[in-house]
């Protein structure tokens, strides 16, 4: 689904060069140090920034040249994913128009996708009336309506509490599960992603420097620098 | 005694400032108690003034920041075109160049004889343009203000969080769209403030309005005590300003420091954000004619005066005596307001971080602050006017007017060398207070060994800054100059005012030269090289 050959990218003094490929419907757990270029491979993919060199295939197009609105992808940041003077249904709203014009249907469909993410009734609200994980709830129904087949997480939940953040994986593995989603999350910690089956990708400089599952990971750490990394 | 000692330097430089603005609104008050305030504030001539002062500040205000939002905006989005860095830093000019030199760059370029007119005649069309009167104040306080809101919207748009810009680009907005969902937001939190600066700036224009302004019924109310106090010499028309001005300006400071807040402080994006609105070929000419006219508002005077100021005949006037004599009476005003300023300023400085630190009272540092800037508020015009009529009964007040000049400067000077020195001076407090005093460091000894090191810099740069300003200063030194004791911004004055327009280049010359040498050799000579802040 997601093919990175040989990707380079130039980022002050550091040459980063990517090779992986994710499955469709495949869940992947990016960790590393930071620093490592989590980021910026989310980055690459989503079209935020452009590659030096190589080639990003996502769903059998090539992607060189394609701007991020017309990639297959939509990305959740850390924070910042609202705008904070919009209601939360016109935020939801932006992901069907960026202008807001929105049929009687559409807003039937942002209802509906509040209502998946629990969220239902809260669509009058502004986003500083939310906690931050419901903040990121309204993110996750954006990108529903949006209905792009890759979901790309950058620390998403990275801001919220332990328990929280056990909800909020829970919810975006169900959105996987249900919608057939192939889902990238950079995450400080593989330890969050303890409850879900799936790949575990790590990065180090720049670079993929091994893959694997995320139970193998846990269990039996195969590079002596992810051991050290994950202590 | 050892909080006596901590306080004195501050309560030093109170005494000073009170001595001085407390003296000046005596005197003032003083002739106030036999003036009818209600029947002058009723004064058809007196609201005149009043009306005038507010609906230019009005209008310089809002079109300095109309114009500026598409030259920052276009700016943001072309984040690679060449010049650019330089544009930003020529934006920067018109806030340090002497206001006097500038207005006579402007004349230079949109006067009767400039090069604007000159244009116009070829093309063989009747119009002119007429610089003086509200149209050429205008363009003045846009020259002057327009680069100001610029680089103040370019940090608001600083602020916006790169996400909101990876966003747009996600959701495929076009230019329109984020203009409106995601700039707009931000312009309605920083655009007010930046509009209430710049009011007032322009509310208390002085030479720009006295130059441009054409007469009597275009001025402002610091135009209006000069023409008072200088020509008619009614005292009672002169305290009705006085009080209108402190009143209106604590109101607009009032409201203003409201509004100023909203201003953030973040500077520069990490790198330039991915927009999505960059293609269209609308946009690309939009930002172009924007640039270009940002470019040429602040390069045309400044090339006019560097154009005439270097022309060849103009340069017999250099040899003249009393050019140089204004020039060496202008350096030894400009050093001793900038060492008056520090001077003072440091006082406090020292005070205050005593009490905000030690004794943790943030709030009484504040305090300090704010009436240090106090001048803000008591405008340098009433403290020359009330100086000038306290001491007017018992001396020559143009004999020492030097005097008054240099003091009403440093007071000028005041909140930005607070400004500059109070941040870094608390953070040096704040991390090595403990250390210093747990190793007996005190007194003298500690402003050698950790203060002068660690606050050279900004205390170079501050000095480098007040001495500059009171150098090309035009202001007080209106009310108190004469033919002896001429200034280099007055001797310009005079020039102009006798259209003697090659002679005021030359002096325009050498008043921007010396304004710059003395700030880089202030600046590099405290502040020393390669001294970085630990």
């Amino acid at each position: 689904m997601i093919a990175l050959e040989d990707v380079t990218f130039r980022y002050e003094d550091m040459v980063m060069r990517f090779a992986l490929a994710i499955g469709e419907g495949e869940l992947a757990v990016v960790f590393g140090p930071s620093g490592a270029g989590k980021t910026t491979l989310l980055n690459l993919i989503a079209g935020f920034d452009r590659p030096d060199g190589g080639r990003i295939v996502i769903d059998g197009r090539d992607m060189a040249g394609v701007p991020p609105a017309e990639r297959p992808v939509t990305t959740l940041f850390q924070e910042h994913n609202l705008f904070a003077h919009l209601s939360v249904e016109q935020n939801v709203g932006l992901g069907i128009h960026p202008g807001l014009k929105l049929s009687a249907g559409d807003r039937e469909r942002v209802a509906s996708a509040l209502e998946e993410v629990g969220l239902g009734g809260f669509g009058k609200r502004l986003p500083n009336q939310l906690s931050g994980g419901e903040r990121q709830r309204v993110a996750l129904a954006r990108s529903i309506v949006r209905d792009r087949p890759v979901l790309l997480l950058d620390e998403p939940f990275a801001a919220l509490g332990p328990a929280q953040r056990r909800r909020m994986t829970a919810l975006v593995e169900r959105l996987r599960a249900d919608r057939g989603l192939t889902v990238m999350m950079v995450s400080h910690q593989l330890e969050e992603a303890r409850e879900l089956t799936g790949r575990a990708v790590f990065v180090q400089d720049g670079t993929v420097l091994c893959e694997g599952t995320i139970r193998e990971f846990l269990a039996a750490p195969p590079l002596p620098e992810i051991a050290d990394y994950l202590g | 005694m050892a909080l006596a000692f901590r306080l004195l330097p501050g309560v030093l430089s109170a005494l000073v400032l009170a001595l001085v603005i407390g003296g000046a609104l005596g005197g003032v008050l003083s002739v106030a108690g036999h003036i009818d305030m209600a029947a002058l504030l009723g004064d058809a001539y007196v609201l005149g003034i009043l009306r005038f002062t507010v609906w230019q500040a009005f209008l310089s205000a809002a079109l300095s920041v109309v114009l500026a939002i598409p030259v920052a905006r276009a700016l943001v989005r072309r984040q690679r075109f060449p010049g650019r860095a330089l544009l930003i830093r020529l934006l920067g000019l018109p806030m340090v160049i002497p206001t006097i030199v500038g207005v006579l760059g402007l004349v230079a370029v949109y006067g009767r004889s400039g090069a604007i007119n000159d244009l116009l005649a070829m093309a063989g069309t009747g119009a002119r343009l007429d610089i003086y009167g509200l149209g050429g104040i205008l363009i003045a306080h846009v020259f002057f203000n327009m680069p100001f809101a610029t680089r103040l919207l370019l940090q608001g748009w600083a602020g916006i969080p790169g996400e909101s810009f990876r966003l747009a680009s996600q959701l495929g907005m076009t230019g329109g769209q984020i203009f409106r969902l995601i700039e707009w937001p931000m312009l309605r939190q920083i655009a007010p403030g930046v509009a209430g600066l710049v009011f007032l700036i322009c509310f208390t224009s002085f030479s720009i309005v006295l130059v441009l302004g054409g007469g009597p019924p275009n001025a402002t109310l610091e135009v209006a005590i000069y023409q008072a106090l200088r020509f008619d010499f009614d005292l009672a028309r002169v305290v009705a300003f006085g009080v209108l001005q402190v009143g209106l300006c604590a109101l607009i400071v009032g409201a203003g420091h409201r509004l100023a807040r909203s201003v953030p402080v973040e500077l520069g994006l990490a790198r330039d954000m991915p927009r999505p609105d960059l293609a269209a070929p609308a946009g690309r000419i939009g930002d172009a004619a924007a640039i270009a006219f940002a470019a040429l508002m602040v390069l045309l005077p400044l090339a006019a005066i560097v154009a005439s100021g270097v022309s060849g005949d103009a340069w017999g006037a250099a040899t003249r005596a009393p050019l140089w004599f204004a020039a060496l009476r202008s350096l030894a005003v400009g050093l001793c307001a900038g060492l008056l300023s520090c001077l003072i300023g440091a006082g406090l400085v020292l005070t205050a971080r005593e009490l905000g630190v030690r004794y943790r009272r943030p709030g009484l540092a504040t305090a300090i602050e704010l009436g240090g800037s106090l001048i803000l508020v008591v405008p340098p015009f009433v403290i020359g006017a009330g100086l000038f009529i306290l001491v007017q009964p018992v001396a020559d007040v143009f004999a020492i007017g030097l005097v008054f000049v240099v003091i009403v400067n440093a007071l000028m000077g005041l909140p930005f060398a607070l400004r500059i020195l109070m941040p870094p001076a608390m953070e040096v407090h704040e991390r090595h207070l403990r250390l210093a005093d747990g190793l007996g460091i005190t007194g003298l000894t500690r402003l050698r060994l950790v203060d002068w090191p660690l606050l050279r810099r900004p205390l170079g740069l501050a000095l480098a800054l007040t001495t500059a300003l009171s150098l090309g200063d035009f202001g007080v030194i209106a009310l108190f100059g004469t033919r002896h004791n001429q200034t280099l911004p007055y001797l310009l004055y005079q020039q102009m005012g006798s259209y003697r327009m090659a002679d005021a280049a030359t002096t325009a010359l050498i008043l921007v030269g010396l304004c710059l040498a003395l700030f880089i050799v202030i600046e590099r000579g405290i502040g020393g090289r390669g001294h970085d802040r630990a």
